[in-house]
């Protein structure tokens, strides 16, 4: 097995993709912990597998996330021996602080080849050094390469190839944790060394430190956090609409074929009402969904997230979280088990379990669908200010909603259940670097199989499941309700609507709410086969939107939204917290309290809208 | 005098790392950053002016690392 070790962005993941051709084995949904990629590395005629681990500034592990590096290393994973070979990958541009990790590598025994990326970099900031020497002096390989270009990395395998033929395998000694002394005579080992073989020092400016001096600025840095999530926001209502129309024309058209060429009965309505009225009317919000991830992914990889913790520290502060947290809380606005994952770069256990209770309440992009679905139904688009539109705006607000009550129930779990004093931080801000096209694609590949596979599978089974629970049994003869009254859900409906007859539901609402809970964006499905049974030959997704104005109440529709908001609708964001937590308590309360404040918000939203004649 | 008290855009040497109150593991989490004796620091950004809990953002070997005004008093260092 071949490691990539190094600091934090220092590109290893890039160098990763570059080697492997993206064939990375990335996650999936249901509680799958991604905790370091791995994928296999052709050398030659022999085989090897490479694993990108998280970055470490050194080895002793403070975070959960370094614990995994720190394992892999010393072969503490089961089943795994210690690395065959370790790319020490460093950012060239950071030599002075990246060579301590590899004098600690090096002293505890490790094969390994110094790899310098971002070579690039070096050469546009007129930094020059010897390589050969600094090979020599290390007595390791050197390769110079530049992994967003693909340079170097024939050199890098060919040094790869020749170490592990000429090497036979070494084995690490064990860990040995180092003294503040041990630490500093490495730094001074280091300063020994670059004053050796750098010939020619960086300038001290470069373009990240002009950006950073708008954005990083207090007030006007603020200001341009603003201006980039109200503009994401509006993009992502308004901007999606051509493919969105697309979509929707060809499940029209897929559903009136099938109508056509199938017999009327059983098969037809399964087909048209159940399944394509399911799968059609969650797929038409694929591209809302995917520009979503878009944005999230350009902040991640511009370097701009460190940035936006920067200035949100102060915020987070006031509730007893540090900046760090911002970064998992926004990587859930995509998706709340990858936030929840990285979480594992906070070190206190109590901030961390803090932070993996509150990024729930980030309004993930399964949210989305409902959101846009309910918005488009019960408000109209008009210019609200400055060309901004109502509906983008109205999404906006929804998302901050989420984010207030996040930052509420921080303050609350810190005050009550998870105790503490204001979290210290010590967090890198890295260059800025242009967003790689072909990790951008990848991931977006990832996330579009990813929801191609739950609308194929889980939203598949559920509309069926649920076109039965719906169809069947079906009325008696001269009944005189909607044939829907008398179907399992219909019953089921009945039962439950006591309960959330006070939010504004009927029972109708609460046996789609009772599907979302496989996953947040199935309800929409599920309303859509519920009026499309009722109102037969609704086949059209838009049709839905129609449906429910003339159905529900403008204080009903607001009503589900603001439960939207709240409430933890998805199995597997539970599972991973139990995962990551290894305890059913942190879950429980998770469900708990999202459902008591769901429930909260919406009855008063739901009698605020009557009192006000809504 | 202490990295907090620094204004943006002035340089200075790093004299001490760590006092009193520091535990082990602050300072070897600060050295590992790269703040190091006789490593040089400029700040360059702050996220609030005078507030004891602002962010100060300082270039220190090669990096530029982010941390609170009240953290960066355990850090003493000389101006250039």
């Amino acid at each position: 097995m071949i490691a990539l070790v190094g600091n934090p962005n220092c590109g290893k993941t890039v160098l990763f993709n570059a080697l492997t051709r993206g064939q990375a084995q990335v996650g999936n949904y249901a509680g799958v912990t991604v905790e370091r990629k791995v994928a296999e590395l052709k050398l030659g005629s022999v085989k090897s597998t490479l694993v990108d681990l998280p970055g470490i500034y050194s080895l002793e592990a403070r975070t959960p996330d370094e614990l995994i590096t720190w394992q892999v290393l010393f072969g503490e994973r089961c089943d795994e021996s210690t690395p065959d070979l370790i790319l020490a990958t460093v950012d060239v541009t950071q030599l002075e602080r990246a060579l301590g990790l590899v004098l600690e590598l090096q002293f505890h025994g490790f094969p390994m080849i110094l790899v310098l990326n971002m070579m690039d970099l070096a050469k546009k900031k007129h930094f020059a050094f010897d390589m050969n020497l600094l090979s020599e002096k290390l007595n390791i390989p050197v390769v110079g390469i530049c992994a967003t270009q693909k340079e170097g990395l024939d050199d890098l395998l060919k040094a790869v190839e020749d170490f592990l033929g000429s090497h036979p395998k070494q084995t690490p000694m064990a860990f040995q944790p180092s003294s503040v002394l041990v630490i500093r005579e490495r730094f001074k080992k280091v300063d020994a060394l670059l004053a050796q073989v750098v010939q020619k020092s960086m300038g001290s400016s470069d373009i990240s430190d002009r950006i950073d001096a708008w954005i990083l600025h207090p007030i006007l840095g603020r200001f341009i956090l603003f201006l980039i999530f109200t503009l994401v926001f509006q993009i992502i209502f308004n901007g999606a609409q051509f493919p969105m129309d697309g979509i929707e024309l060809g499940v029209a058209f897929l559903g009136n074929w099938l109508h056509r060429i199938l017999p009327e009965g059983a098969l037809q309505s399964l087909l048209v009402d159940g399944v394509l009225v399911g799968v059609g009317s969650v797929l038409v919000f694929l591209p809302q969904i995917l520009l979503l991830f878009l944005f999230i992914l350009l902040l991640e990889d511009s370097g701009y997230m460190a940035r936006a913790a920067f200035l949100m520290d102060g915020l987070m502060g006031r509730v007893g979280l540090n900046g760090k947290a911002f970064i998992p809380l926004l990587s859930s606005f995509g998706c709340a088990i990858p936030g929840i994952m990285a979480t594992r770069t906070i070190e206190n256990r109590h901030d961390r379990l803090n932070t993996i209770l509150i990024a729930p309440l980030m309004a993930c992009s399964a949210r989305l669908p409902v959101y846009s679905l309910l918005i488009a139904a019960f408000f109209p688009n008009p210019v609200f200010w400055a060309g901004m539109r109502l509906r983008g705006v109205i999404l906006m607000g929804l998302y901050l909603l989420g984010v207030a009550g996040a930052l509420m129930m921080a303050w609350f779990f810190r005050k009550t259940l998870l105790p503490g004093g204001r979290p210290y931080l010590l967090m890198e801000l890295p260059s800025y670097k242009l967003p790689h096209l072909k990790n951008i694609v990848l991931s977006l590949m990832d996330r579009l199989r990813l929801f191609l596979y739950q609308v194929g599978t889980v939203i598949v089974s559920v509309s069926i499941v649920f076109w039965f629970l719906v169809s069947y049994p079906k009325p008696p003869l001269g009944a005189s309700d909607l044939a829907v009254t008398y179907s399992y859900a219909g019953k089921l409906g009945h039962w439950i609507e006591p309960l959330i007859l006070p939010l504004g539901f009927d029972w109708k609402i609460a046996i789609a709410l009772i599907s979302g809970f496989v996953a947040r964006e199935v309800i929409i499905g599920s309303l859509a086969t519920l009026y499309a049974v009722e109102h037969i030959g609704t086949s059209e997704v838009s049709a839905l939107s129609r449906i429910l104005v003339d159905e529900w109440s403008f204080a009903t529709g607001l009503s589900l939204l603001i439960w939207y908001v709240f409430s933890c609708q998805c199995f597997s964001t539970l599972a991973v917290t139990y995962k990551e937590t290894q305890s059913w308590k942190w879950p429980a309360l998770m469900l708990g309290y999202m459902t008591a404040l769901a429930y909260g918000g919406s009855w008063m939203t739901y009698h605020f809208c009557k009192y006000l004649g809504l | 005098m202490p990295l907090s008290q620094m204004q943006v855009g002035q340089r200075a040497t790093i004299c001490r790392v760590g006092n009193l109150k520091s535990s082990e593991d602050w300072i070897k989490k600060l050295l590992a950053m790269g703040f190091l004796e006789g490593s040089s620091v400029e700040l360059l950004y702050e996220s609030a002016r005078k507030k004891q809990d602002a962010l100060m953002a300082v270039r220190v070997r090669g990096g530029l690392v982010a941390l609170r005004r009240s953290e960066a008093q355990s850090i003493e260092v000389e101006l250039l």
